[in-house]
This record gives C-alpha cells, structure tokens and sequence, in this order.
C-alpha cells in the first residue's frame, strides 16, 4: 500500500469514525447532564422557533458592537465563508461526496477556488496575528486556539500546494493533502473546532432561554 | 536624578496623574483552611453545571469579542476584564471535572486544578468588576450567557468563604434582620406611617387580604423614601385592593448578588409566603432591577412550583394601568431620557413597559444612543456599589453612562431602579456632575390626574 492509498484508506476511514464519535460523544457528555426545569411564569412561549432564530440572528453583530468586532468579524466571515466554498464547492472534491453520497451538486470554477483559498489563508493569518497581539487575546488563549488553527490552515496550505507542484509528484502532494485533513477530522471533536456542531446548541439554548423572558437576544 | 521605585505602574488611562493602585484586597470570611476553601468552591461550582451551562462553557471560542461590549474593560483596556477571562476558574472546573473530556485534560494536564492564589484572585474580577449587566452575552457569537455564569461562578466563592467583605456584610444583615439596610417590620412601619402623614395619603398596612401585595426595597426605605407614598398613591388611584405586609416588604436579594442560594431562597420565600397568605393575585416589584430578576425569573425556581400569583416590576404595573385607563397622568411639558435597569430591560424582557409610561407621561423622549436592551449600566449593579473598595473602578466605569446621558441634553434623567439610582447619585457626587435620576414611578405620581387619586 502506497502513501496514498494509506491517506485515501484507512487514514481516511479511522479519521471519520474518530470525528463521528468524538462529536457523539461530545454532545451527548453535555446533555447528560441534569437539566432544572424553569417554573417561573414565561412571558412567550419559547421553544425550537426561537432556538432557530437565535442560531441566525447571532450570525450578524449587533450595531452597538460594529465598530469594535469589525475586524475579526470581517476576517471570521472572509474564513468560514472561504472554507465552506472551499471544502464543499471544489469539483474533486465534490466527486470525492459523491463517491459515498451517491449524489453531486454544481460547483465553482478551480479558479475562484483558489481565490477563496488565498483568501482564507489570508483571514486566517489575520486573525492569527490579532491573536498574538491583542492583550487580551493573548491573556485568554490556550493551546487548542493555536492548535486548532494549525489544524484548519494545514490543508489549506497542502491543497493549494497541489496545483503548484513545486517538482513533488501529484500523487505525494494528494497524500499529504489527505493526511493534513485526516488531522483535522480527528481533532475537530475535541478543541474549539466542535463549535462546528457546538454553535446550534449554544445559540439555540440561548434563544429559548432568553425568548421566554421576553428579552434581547 | 531621583527614580520611581517602579513597583506600581503609571495608569495612563486614569483622569489625573495617578500611578496604580496597589494589590488587590483579598477578603475571606470564616475560618476554614484554604483545602477547605477550595473544596467548598468546587462543589459549589460542580452544583451548577447543568446541559445549559455545560453549553456555555464547551462553547467559547476564545475571540474576545465580549471584552468590547464589557464597561469594566473599555474604560481600562486591561484584559483581565474580558468577561470569559472573569470565568475563567469556572470554566476551568468544569473542563477538569465534569466537561466530555474531563478525563482527557486531567491525563494531559492540560486543565490545572484551582488553587487557593487562583480564587483569591478572581475575587476582584467575579464581583468588584462585573455588575451582571449581560451586555457581553449580546455580544459573544456563540450566544453564550456570560452574565449568568458569573452569577454562578459567586456560588462557589460564597461557600468558600472568599467574598468582599462589605458585600458580606450587607448580605449577612439582609439574612439576619430581613433587610440588607438593617430595616425592621417596626421600622418599615414608622416609615410607613411618616410618609402617609407627610403626602397624606393612605397606605394599607398587614391588610389579611387583598389582591396586591406590594413590596418595597431597602434603599427606597431609607433613602427615598418618597418612593413608599408615590406607590400607595398609584395603587390608590387605580382603585387596587392592595396592602403592604410587615412580614414581606423586603424587595432587594442580596443572597443573590453575594452568591448564597440560601439566603437567595429564604428572602425570596419571605415574599412569597406573605404573597399566598393574603391571597394576592399579584405581586407588585417596587423599582429595582435585580428584585425583578430575583422574583420574576427565579422566585418560582426558588418556590419549587409555579408561583400561584403574577409578578411585575413597577413599570410593567404602570404600563398596564395607563394602557387600560386605570390611571390616568397629566402631560408633562418636559424632555426626558430614560436608563434602563439591566436586570429589568435587557435581562428581564420589560424594555417596553417603561417606555409605554413615557408615552402616556407626553413628554418629549430622548431615547439615548443605542439605550434600551444595549444601554450601559450604571456600574453599580450586582452588588457593586456595596463595595466601597471597587469605588474608583466603578467611577471611572461610569463616564460611559455620563457621555451616554449628556448626548440626549434632556431636561430630565429618569430610571426604575433604586439600585441604579443609587450609584447615579453617588457618581454624581463625586463628579459634581450636573444631572440627578429621578424615578419614573414618582413622576407618574406626581402627575397622576385629579378625581383619579
């Protein structure tokens, strides 16, 4: 077995299984847990329609926080948006879906991938120096902060690097873009990256906490 | 050439030239060991950690954004205000024991164990420098409610023995004689009685049954007493069957602001009881934000059951009576700016109701820049201004209420919340700043029109 077929195989299998049951496990650890039942009076019947509103309204900043979050707003846009039309808008990698989906969707030309590719290698190194600059990001971050960053540029930089070539054979390049994404799979459970996952349960607990009482949310 | 010794930093954020403060006091009460002291606040964190809190507490992301919507850290730009930093031991706690992967960051290390130095730290950062305002939970992007888990976070530094002391005090009088200002059932009652003679008018007092119970706090008693005569002529005036009780008039919780769910329930229970006793189908909040939050949104939790009665702020009471003609109020020829109490507007869902009494009141409203759910506080909510050690921080603190206020140029600063009142008097003071709150109530009262009082 090859480098690649390895990073293709069984890298790629254990990586799904790990990220699967690492988020399970996850979600699950949080709602065990004992949950009060709230007796007061609620002013609105709060329930799933506001934990959905919360989950999108929470996606834009309120205008008294504007000016101060511009920047890591802009830069967070400029990195999710870029990493969704990266990951799932990539023709190969809408043929790799389809070989366990069944089903393909239309995707964008390699061309304005690799913008988007720039673009949020661009945002993230951005958000990496707001990191290490600002007082106060440097007080409160921790070893998954950098970790898991490392983790979401790495296959950006190997995918981009594909194209490039840089004399590595095409078949190397492709491994070592595959096994950079293995890495990433297997840590998203465990950091700050499973606010992929995290963010509807905490915006949406929100939305039905706060909703009850009538409050902003 | 002489030199500063260089153990205090210049502040150079501070109004004058000012080097500083030195070390932060460390208060602690009782005499346990600090095992024992670490112990109690880990237990006492572990009771809170429920699928909401466990939430909040998997979900940050460590982007800071909360530091920007935080009073505390925008007038100091010191990091350690970022309101998820003033959690941090909490958080901690929760990963290290009770989180997912608690058996993971144990094996790691990764999560070191809370130490005594750590509790003793926060202290300042859990109470001198949050006033549970929640502007940092409209902020986060993952919605997380910092504000309350601050409020969660006091529990274990309660039982641990390692609060301020004069917030400790206030809340150990308040259990021990029923009120936070030492005020006795007798006292209440004296009070009571001067303001009928004073405004006369007529004040229900130990009524065996009525329909309203209304309640009054501490500070009102005391320090504004004029408070006690607007509400009994409102209540008059809308022709309501309603009494004061000496046996539960005490509004204000400061089990809850201190961080001690027992004597949160018992003040809590006090009202309650007197409530059910009475028969009342409402219970009406005097003007105070953190009695709202304590009756309307926790009072039933504290109870065990649905409360068997309604609960509204003042302003919600004012709202409804107005809106449906029970009272009715001249116009008032004036501009008036409102502040809103955190614990009644943003926290507490009655935003509207205050500005319905503005309406029916007809005076020229100013509403501040970006007042109402996003408004600044006033620096002394969440027991704050009981902690006369945090008086430079929470002056300071209060020039983004002053700027906030002074853009309006309204003839009249209004608020319904004695607490807020409070602190805006005691900023004005030090200031020697122009404007006084007034309260919203009393100006209703004052205007309530003839034939209807």
């Amino acid at each position: 077995m090859d480098l690649l077929e390895f990073a293709r195989g069984p890298a790629l299998q254990v990586a799904a299984y790990i990220l699967v049951a690492g988020s399970i496990w996850r979600f699950v650890g949080i709602l065990l847990l004992k949950e009060k039942t709230d007796f007061s009076e609620p002013r609105k019947s709060a329930g799933i329609k506001s934990a959905l509103k919360v989950i999108y309204t929470r996606s834009f900043t309120a205008d008294p926080f504007k000016k101060a979050t511009l920047y890591a707003k802009i830069m967070g846009y400029v990195m999710h948006v870029g990493l969704f039309a990266v990951v799932f808008l990539f023709v190969p990698h809408i043929v790799f879906f389809e070989g366990f989906l069944g089903f393909d969707w239309p995707g964008l030309p390699n061309s304005v991938i690799y913008v988007f590719g720039v673009a949020t290698i661009v945002s993230g190194f951005a958000l990496l120096v707001r990191r290490l600059t600002s007082p106060v990001l440097k007080l409160i971050s921790n070893f998954d902060d950098y970790f898991s960053w490392f983790v979401t540029m790495l296959p950006l930089a190997t995918g981009l690097l594909i194209p490039v070539r840089l004399g590595i054979r095409y078949e190397t390049l492709l491994a070592i873009h595959i096994l950079s994404v293995v890495v990433l799979l297997v840590w998203l459970p465990f950091g700050k990256l499973g606010h992929t996952f995290l963010v509807f349960l905490t915006r949406g607990t929100t939305g039905m906490v706060f909703e009850r009482r009538g409050a902003k949310t | 050439m002489t030199t500063v010794d260089g153990r205090h930093e210049l502040d150079r954020e501070a109004e004058r030239l000012a080097y500083k403060p030195p070390e932060v006091r460390h208060d602690k009460q009782g005499d346990m060991d600090s095992k024992e002291r670490i112990d109690k606040a880990m237990w006492n964190f572990l009771k809170n950690f429920n699928t909401q809190t466990a939430s909040y507490l998997d979900g940050c992301l460590h982007c800071g954004m909360c530091a920007d919507a935080c009073h505390f850290h925008v007038r100091t730009d010191d990091p350690q205000y970022t309101p998820i930093w003033k959690i941090e031991l909490f958080k901690r706690t929760y990963k290290r024991n009770v989180g997912p992967f608690a058996f993971f960051y144990r094996l790691l290390g990764l999560k070191r164990k809370v130490t005594i130095e750590d509790l003793e730290e926060w202290q300042h950062l859990l109470y001198d420098s949050c006033t549970v305002c929640g502007r940092c939970s409209l902020v986060c992007p993952m919605g997380i409610d910092i504000a309350g888990l601050v409020s969660m976070a006091r529990h274990g530094m309660f039982k641990a023995g390692l609060i301020p002391h004069e917030l400790h005090e206030v809340a150990k009088r308040a259990a021990e004689t029923g009120s936070p200002l030492g005020i006795t059932p007798d006292k209440f009652e004296d009070r009571v009685e001067w303001m009928a003679d004073e405004h006369d008018v007529d004040i229900p007092m130990d009524v065996e049954k009525a329909d309203v119970l209304a309640v009054m706090s501490s500070i009102e008693i005391q320090k504004y007493p004029q408070s006690i005569a607007a509400t009994a002529k409102i209540l008059n005036a809308a022709g309501e069957s309603w009494t004061f009780r000496t046996d539960g008039f005490e509004a204000t919780n400061f089990g809850l602001l201190s961080g001690n769910p027992d004597w949160q329930k018992a003040a809590s229970m006090k009202l309650i009881d007197a409530a059910i006793k009475i028969g009342a189908k409402t219970l009406v909040l005097p003007e105070c934000g953190h009695a709202y939050m304590a009756l309307r949104w926790m009072g039933a939790n504290m109870y065990g059951k649905p409360l068997p009665f309604k609960v509204l702020h003042i302003s919600e009471y004012l709202a409804d009576a107005l809106n449906s003609g029970k009272i009715k109020v001249k116009k008032v020829d004036k501009s008036v700016t409102y502040h809103d109490p955190c614990q009644v507007s943003r926290r507490g869902g009655a935003t509207q109701a205050a500005r319905d009494v503005i309406r029916h009141l007809g005076v020229e409203f100013r509403e501040m820049e970006y007042g109402g759910d996003y408004n600044w506080c006033c620096g002394g909510g969440g027991g704050v201004v009981t902690i006369t050690r945090a008086d430079p921080l929470r002056h300071r603190v209060f020039k983004l209420k002053m700027d906030q206020v002074e853009k309006t140029e309204a003839d009249e600063l209004l608020s319904s919340c004695a607490n807020c009142r409070q602190s805006f008097d005691d900023s004005q003071q030090h200031f020697g700043w122009d404007y006084t709150m007034g309260s919203l109530m009393e100006m209703v009262a004052e205007n309530l029109e003839e034939g209807k009082s």
